[in-house]
C-alpha cells in the first residue's frame, strides 16, 4: 500500500516560494491502476517523484509498504560516457540484483546489439528510450510509477512496452501520469485529475476527462495551449 | 521479493539494512566514477593513481634538477614527495566536489541514492588515488635509493589522515556552497593557486621569520604537512604545528560542509 497524508511540496524560486503540491491525500492499494491526468508543468512529475521517495515532501508523510519503482520515464538516468551495459550494471548494483541474469533480456528487448558496448551519448533518442525502458523492467517492483510513458518511439516500440508493462505485469500496481487520453482510459481503473496542486478523484474516466478538457478550454481563453491537440 | 526488500520500497529499513544499502550505493558510485573518468581504454582505472604520480614525479624531477631552495638541507626527493602529494590531497578533493550535482542529478531518481553519497564516493576515490600515488612513489624512490624511509611512519600516517579530513571538510563546504553560489566554482582554482605557495609544499615553517610563520600556520594544511615531514625526517628538522588547532578547524569545517551538502538538490524542481 502507498499512503500519502497531507503532502505538500514547495520549492524556492526566483519569484519566491512556489507551492507545487497543496495537501495531497491518496491511498493506493495493491493491484490498483491509478491514472492521473494533468496538464504539462502542473506538477505531475513532482507528485510522482515524491511518491517514489526520490524527493521528500515539504510537509506531510508518504508511507510505502510495497516495493515502489523509480519514476519510469524515457529520458535521463544515464551517464553519457558510460556504455549501455555499464549503465545497466550500475542500476543492478544499487538495487542489489545480479547483473548477468539481466543482460539477455536487455539485449533482446533493446535490439541494440553491439551498441550496448558503446557510450550512451552516441545513441539516438529512440535507442536511449529502448535502453531506459529495458533497464527499468529488469528490477522487480510491486508498484510501477510511470511518467508520460508512451510519448516516444514508434508504434512497434510502444506496443512492446505496453505488452511488457501492462500484460506481463498485469498483477502489479501502477500509478500513471499523463496528459493523453489513450493509455489512461485503456489501462487504469482509478482516475484522478491533478490541478492547482490538488487531486480530485472521478468514478468514470469520461468525467475526469471532460473536466480536464473544460479546464484546458478555460485556460485557453486567456492563453493558447498546444495541449488541446491530443 | 528478496531479503533486502526495503531497498526497493517498503517502510523505513533497520539501521543494519540501511548501512548495507548505503554500502552498496557507495560501491556502485565508486565504480561508476572510475569508469566515467578513466574508461576502459589503455591502462583504464590505473590512471586513478598514475595521474597524481605523474604530477609528483614531474615536480620532484624539476626541483631536483634546479636544486630549489627550500630553506633547509633536507633531502630534496623526500621533500618534494611529501610536499606535492599533500597538495594533491587537499586541492583535488574540492575540485571533484564542486558542481558534482549537475552530472549526478539523474541518479537521485533512485531513492536509495542520496546526494551526500555522491560526495562521499568522490572523496573516497580521491583519497584512495592520492594515497596510492604517495605510497607507490615512496616505494619506487626507496627502491632506487633516492630517499630514506620515514623515521616515524605512524606520525606520517596521522598527518596524512588529518590532511585528508581537512580536504574532505573543505570539499563538502565548497561543493555545497557551489550549488548555492555559482561563482565559487570559478573562484576556487585561482584561490587554491594562491594558497598553494603558502601551504608548505615548497618550504618548511622553521625557515620563516617568526612573525610570518605565526601567520601562515593559520593554514591547516601547512600544519598537516609539518606533521607529515616531522614523521618523515624526525630529528633532521624542527616542525611547527598544532594538532588541536587542525582538529577544531576540521570539526567546524565538516559540520558546515555536511549542513551545506544536505541542502543540495533541494531547490531542483526539474531534472
Amino acid at each position: 500500500m502507498i499512503r500519502l497524508t497531507d503532502v505538500t511540496k514547495q520549492y524556492p524560486s526566483n519569484a519566491g516560494i512556489r507551492t507545487i503540491l497543496k495537501g495531497i491525500n491518496l491511498v493506493v492499494h495493491p493491484g490498483e491502476r491509478v491514472g492521473i491526468l494533468g496538464r504539462n508543468g502542473a506538477g505531475k512529475s513532482t507528485l510522482i517523484r515524491v511518491i517514489s521517495g526520490a524527493e521528500p515532501p515539504t510537509s506531510g508523510t508518504v508511507e510505502r509498504t510495497m516495493g515502489v519503482s523509480w519514476p519510469l520515464a524515457f529520458t535521463g538516468g544515464f551517464h553519457g560516457r558510460l556504455t549501455g551495459l555499464d549503465n545497466l550494471r550500475f542500476i543492478c548494483r544499487i538495487y542489489g540484483v545480479d547483473f548477468h541474469d539481466r543482460v539477455a533480456f536487455v539485449e533482446d528487448f533493446t535490439e541494440l546489439g553491439s551498441y550496448l558496448r558503446e557510450p550512451v551519448m552516441t545513441y539516438s533518442s529512440g535507442m536511449r528510450a529502448r535502453l531506459a525502458f529495458a533497464i527499468s523492467m529488469t528490477i522487480d517492483f510491486d508498484c510501477y510509477l510511470v511518467d508520460e510513458v508512451m510519448a516516444v518511439g514508434d508504434e512497434t516500440f510502444r506496443e512492446r512496452c505496453r505488452y511488457e508493462l501492462f500484460e506481463k505485469r498485469a498483477d502489479k500496481t501502477m500509478i500513471i501520469v499523463s496528459h493523453s487520453r489513450g493509455y489512461l482510459e485503456q489501462t487504469c481503473n482509478r482516475f484522478l485529475l491533478f490541478r492547482d496542486g490538488r487531486i480530485e478523484e472521478f468514478e468514470k474516466f469520461e468525467d475526469a476527462y471532460y473536466t480536464y478538457k473544460r479546464m484546458l478550454m478555460a485556460s485557453q481563453e486567456s492563453e493558447p495551449s498546444e495541449e488541446l491537440v491530443d | 521479493m528478496h531479503s533486502d526488500a526495503p531497498a526497493l520500497g517498503g517502510g523505513r529499513p533497520s539501521p543494519l539494512a540501511s548501512a548495507r544499502i548505503q554500502g552498496r550505493v557507495l560501491w556502485a558510485l565508486l565504480l561508476r566514477e572510475i569508469l566515467t573518468r578513466y574508461g576502459r581504454k589503455n591502462i583504464g582505472f590505473l590512471w586513478l593513481f598514475v595521474e597524481p604520480m605523474m604530477f609528483t614525479l614531474a615536480v620532484t624531477a624539476l626541483w631536483t634538477a634546479t636544486r630549489s631552495v627550500h630553506g633547509s638541507d633536507l633531502p630534496i626527493v623526500a621533500f618534494a614527495l611529501t610536499g606535492y602529494s599533500s597538495i594533491l590531497l587537499w586541492r583535488n578533493m574540492p575540485g571533484r566536489c564542486i558542481g558534482a550535482l549537475e552530472s549526478n542529478r539523474s541518479l537521485l531518481f533512485h531513492r536509495q541514492v542520496l546526494i551526500t553519497d555522491v560526495y562521499f564516493a568522490r572523496l573516497m576515490l580521491e583519497f584512495l588515488a592520492t594515497s596510492t600515488s604517495f605510497v607507490v612513489l615512496a616505494l619506487i624512490f626507496y627502491g632506487a635509493e633516492w630517499l630514506l624511509p620515514p623515521e616515524d611512519a605512524m606520525e606520517v600516517l596521522g598527518g596524512w589522515l588529518l590532511l585528508a579530513w581537512f580536504g574532505a571538510g573543505l570539499a563538502l563546504t565548497l561543493g555545497g556552497l557551489s550549488e548555492k553560489v555559482e561563482v565559487v566554482a570559478k573562484l576556487w582554482p585561482p584561490t587554491s593557486y594562491l594558497i598553494f605557495p603558502l601551504s608548505g609544499t615548497a618550504f618548511i615553517a622553521d625557515a620563516l621569520p617568526e612573525k610570518g610563520r605565526e601567520l601562515v600556520l593559520y593554514l591547516p594544511m601547512l600544519n598537516c604537512v609539518e606533521i607529515i615531514r616531522e614523521g618523515w625526517f624526525g630529528t633532521k628538522m624542527t616542525a611547527h604545528y598544532s594538532v588541536d588547532y587542525v582538529v577544531v578547524f576540521n570539526l567546524i569545517l565538516t559540520f558546515v560542509g555536511l549542513a551545506l551538502v544536505r541542502q543540495v538538490g533541494k531547490q531542483a524542481d526539474q531534472e
